[in-house]
């Protein structure tokens, strides 16, 4: 592999919020890495920390939301050549507003309906962050826009630089906020549950363009999702977060084909494929935690059917796997001293045929 | 009690239109049939906008139905309704909502929530075994009496979302319609969810109508599955038809839509699109073709031709 | 990591052994904790509470004890400053406005009670039957409020000044009149908001009937926002008595409001400021109070104004 340049790394964050009577741990020690060009995708359901990690590196935590630990280091290079990091938990929000966000760093939310102004055109909402950080001159900015428009595939920009946001259908739509997120080159795009809001159809399309988007201009993505068809269809890299914790990382071959916390096993056999006729799908019980509470031991212990003694008192390490240098796993089940526990026969199967496909391709 | 051999709903022909302006009429449904039989689930599904929910939400008549016939149990429930079919209607068919969220009153006890169907119909004699029930109603969701004096708010997505199906199902329905019951929540919280419908279905031998836009968990859950698009039901069959001998295009994209959770495949995979302005059909003109005694397929004469020749059968 | 102290039994399997299927409920504070929790947090609303309670004590008590009648004229002491006797001095006629002021604050007391109790009864009843129902019997109710609140409220109490006397009655006629016109067309929006939420939509399902699903299932959920108004239009109820009684509408001497009683004191405002002052600062203190207590009602129990 070639030298892989990184963009992102993030070191021991850990973010609290404030609400009445408690103070809610919602992020406890994330490590993050990301390189250029690449894709990771974060997994998890919701509350468990994945979308404040990714508003924290945008700078845009809600109030009542303290960063009580950790860095966020930001590499980027200038068209001169220079290298520059920055942490983004050090900087004002003032350089915040006028380097990152929606400069270096872009975003694109669950809700395209929300996410546009219902008041502007679509032509001026993708013009306007080019005249805001770059200050293009209107006749470039749009010329830019409408080349924009038509490469995340919208027919006829021209006429639709007038539209407003409620003449478009809900792919439309998202692919203008792509378009507005891509209108600064970015280095580093966010998708925040991207496709969630839209019909099957056209989520795989818009996946499909950023995907496209994203080899043309050498991004490098960041997924948010609990869906981990789209996981599979897009990332390289996979986190699977629960209770503001990573517990188990690796790439998507490794987390797909080879699982190895009990968390990961359910998520990925809850989903039914196409030929599952179990009588009862694997799931797994209760709810997440509460996380105004001190965890104590592992938090996914009280929901995990194979949960050791030690899980109870204290919380597991990152254990590499062995033979890998990128899968590593927060479970005691990792430890050589833990009994051997296999994943459910179904999910074993399931993976084997799964395997098969794949070759077969 | 029920007749086994004989669809429990009937819906003929049934059109839901709204007027936007004196001009301007949304065809929300235009004009669909299908029934569904005691203790079997059908699954629904098209894209927003298709008329799956506004199908679902005419027939337990939270709209009036601008035409065509609704049959539940022997009785007529469209147009102006008997008291003896009022009855019928709101005891024995149910629903179950789309968000966790909006769909409990966030000012009642749980207790009170799941007792409503009770209140409304006054069908217990005194406050104790109406209490009774709700507790009993509780557990078998999954959850405990002590949870019955706590407000919704207190409760996670799909705690709420087992709250109401205990306020559907306190009523022995004998058809349950669920209107996206599981999208609005997490993967691992769908499955417990599903896994309880089904449950619950095999106790009290209820048929579901099942309405959604994940063509993996309605295939699941499905016996038989209507497929939707514009307010036209394009396909129908049995599961196993719609999945592996899909027809119409509009089905074929959806189920080339589907994400699979292998990456290997996933990685390489286009989807297959269709788009109905130029893809030459017009729904308007099209009839039910019959492919097999349960598959039908909606098409003109030559779009059925059509079909068959690509789906590689030909005449 | 080196120094974790491991014991003998770490590494045995418990899975099995826990009820894993138990459900753990979220703890979390009663809807009312929460909401005197989320008031209390609000230091000017409290304040306004206590003054609001300080100032109606007042009213109450003061003219049942004091030595001196509201309506006791005693002209030899007239226009009187501040003293130990007569603790906010005497009026032009010599009566003590200690007295006067408190009376009169137990008038615009009584005219915001009117006030709320008008708008509760009338402009709730008259949203709710309006956008519940929607359709025609809405399109009907909208043109005749849109009519009534086309009339200039200085046409309306012409009119009234020519048929009736001043008088409460004729205060609390006028406040009828236009007084519940916002609170209808606040509560109209919320219902039209709320009846389609899914929860009146399961009601309806499950044969609900329009009492039941007005009553239980909409009225609950859009009350907060309703006492909130409410105690909004206060302060302008009782500045509206206050501006009646500025053109000689307001109550017959000598009964005192604190409208009347501004009106009086303006008169001889430049000798005699105080008489004028002090009924004008509690007037203001009281609006103020009402304000500052609507604010907070309105932060502690509007949920969309929570975070998270």
């Amino acid at each position: 592999m070639a030298e892989r340049e990184k963009v992102l790394e993030i070191r021991d964050l850990s973010i609290s919020f404030r609400t009445e009577g408690a103070k809610v741990n919602a992020i406890r020690g994330v490590d993050l890495d990301l390189y250029r060009g690449e894709t990771i995708a974060i997994v998890g359901e919701s509350g468990s920390g994945k979308s404040v990690t990714t508003k924290a590196i945008m700078g845009i935590l809600a109030k009542n939301g303290t960063i009580d630990s950790g860095t966020i280091n930001y590499t980027w290079t200038d068209p001169d050549g220079s290298k520059h990091t920055k942490d983004i938990v050090k900087m004002t929000e003032k350089e915040i507003q006028s380097e990152i966000r929606g400069r270096k760093i872009a975003m694109v939310f669950q809700d395209p309906l929300t996410s546009l102004n219902p008041t502007m055109t679509i032509g001026k909402q993708v013009m306007e962050p080019m005249m805001y950080h770059y200050g293009t001159s209107k006749e470039e900015a749009y010329k830019k826009a409408v080349e924009l428009l038509s490469e995340v595939g919208i027919t006829d920009p021209e006429a639709r630089m007038k539209n407003y946001p409620h003449q478009l259908s809900g792919g439309m739509r998202q692919r203008v906020v792509i378009a507005i997120a891509l209108s600064c080159d970015p280095y580093l795009l966010i998708c925040d549950e991207p496709t969630t809001a839209l019909d099957v159809t056209i989520q795989a399309k818009i996946l499909e363009l950023i995907r496209d988007l994203q080899k043309k201009k050498d991004l490098s993505v960041i997924y948010i999702t609990h869906d981990l068809g789209v996981v599979a269809k897009v990332a390289d890299y996979v986190n699977v977060m629960y209770a503001g914790k990573i517990i188990e990382k690796g790439t998507i071959d490794e987390i797909f084909y080879d699982p190895r916390h009990p968390y990961t096993w359910g998520l990925l056999s809850a989903m039914p494929d196409l030929d599952t006729d179990d009588d009862e799908l694997y799931t797994i019980p209760g709810s997440p935690p509460n996380l105004t509470k001190k965890v104590q031991g592992d938090a996914f212990a009280p929901r995990n059917a194979y949960a050791l003694n030690i899980d109870l008192r204290l919380e597991p390490p990152m254990f590499d796997v062995p033979g890998s240098s990128s899968h590593k796993v927060a479970s005691w089940l990792m430890d050589p001293r833990a009994p051997k526990v296999e994943m459910p026969e179904s999910l074993r199967n399931r993976i084997q045929k799964m395997v098969k496909e794949g070759v077969a391709k | 009690m029920i007749d086994q051999t004989k669809p429990i709903l009937e819906v003929k022909d049934l059109k839901q239109y709204f007027p936007i302006s004196r001009k301007f009429t949304v065809k929300a449904v235009d004009g669909i049939s299908f029934d569904i039989m005691p203790g079997e689930t059908y699954g629904l599904v098209g894209e927003s906008g298709s008329g799956k929910s506004t199908t679902g939400r005419a027939i337990i008549r939270l709209y009036e139905p601008t035409a065509g016939k609704i049959i539940f149990e022997g009785q007529d429930i469209s147009g102006k309704m008997s008291n003896e079919a009022i009855k019928t209607l709101r005891t024995k068919m149910a629903m179950i909502f789309q968000d966790p969220m909006a769909c409990l009153n966030p000012r009642k006890k749980v207790l009170d929530i799941v007792a409503q169907g009770l209140d409304i119909h006054h069908s217990y004699d005194s406050i104790e075994e109406r209490n009774e029930k709700v507790y009993k109603m509780l557990e078998t969701v999954g959850l405990s009496r002590e949870h019955a004096n706590r407000y919704p708010n207190q409760f996670s997505g799909g705690q709420r979302q087992r709250i109401g199906i205990a306020r559907a199902l306190i009523m022995n329905p004998d058809l349950v319609i669920a209107d996206e019951a599981i999208s609005a929540l997490d993967v691992s919280i769908q499955a417990q969810v599903v896994n309880l419908m089904k449950k619950m279905q095999k106790e009290t031998g209820a048929a579901y109508l099942f309405i959604a836009h994940d063509l993996s968990m309605v295939k699941y859950i499905s016996n038989r599955i209507g497929v939707l698009h514009l307010g036209h039901l394009v396909e129908a069959g049995t599961s196993e038809e719609i999945f592996n001998n899909p027809l119409h295009p509009y089905t074929k994209s959806l189920l080339s839509a589907i994400p699979h959770p292998n990456p290997r495949v996933e990685k390489t995979r286009k989807s297959y699109t269709y788009d109905y302005k130029t893809s030459g059909l017009n729904y308007e003109e099209g009839t039910p073709h019959k492919v097999s005694e349960t598959h039908y397929v909606l098409g003109t004469d030559a779009d059925f031709e059509r079909f068959m020749a690509e789906a590689g059968k030909g005449f | 990591m080196d120094n974790t102290k491991f014991l003998p039994d770490d590494f045995e399997l418990v899975g099995d052994k826990q009820n894993i299927n138990i459900d753990e409920v979220l703890p979390s504070r009663p809807m009312w904790q929460d909401i005197l929790g989320r008031f209390k947090e609000n230091k000017g609303a409290v304040i306004g509470v206590i003054l609001i309670i300080i100032i109606t004590l007042l009213a109450i008590i003061v003219p049942l004890v004091s030595r001196w009648n509201y309506a006791e004229m005693n002209t030899s002491i007239a226009n009187r400053v501040p003293s130990g006797e007569h603790w906010f001095g005497t009026d032009y006629l010599g009566r003590d406005l200690w007295v006067r002021t408190w009376q009169g604050t137990r008038y615009s007391l009584i005219i915001a009670v009117v006030a709320v109790i008008i708008d509760i009864v009338v402009g709730m009843t008259y949203g709710l039957v309006s956008g519940y129902f929607g359709g025609m019997v809405d399109a009907i109710m909208q043109r005749i409020q849109e009519i009534i609140n086309s009339i200039p409220t200085l046409v309306v109490l012409i009119i009234l000044l020519t048929v009736m006397k001043p008088s409460l009655k004729t205060v609390i006629i006028a406040l009828i009149f236009t007084e519940w016109i916002p609170m209808s067309r606040i509560t109209r929006a919320q219902v039209l908001k709320v009846k389609e939420e899914e929860y009146v939509l399961a009601a309806r399902t499950l044969g609900a009937g329009n009492i039941f699903i007005l009553f239980k299932e909409i009225l609950p959920n859009i009350f907060g926002q309703l006492i909130i108004m409410s105690m909004m239009t206060i302060p302008n109820a009782i500045f509206y008595e206050a501006y009646l009684a500025f053109i000689g509408l307001g109550l017959t001497k000598p009964l005192a409001s604190l409208g009347t009683l501004i009106n009086d004191g303006f008169r001889l405002f430049q000798v005699y400021p105080h008489a004028m002052l002090i009924p004008a600062a509690v007037m203001a203190i009281l609006m103020l109070s009402f304000n500052l207590f609507g604010d907070g009602l309105r932060d502690a129990l509007d949920p969309t104004m929570k975070e998270g």
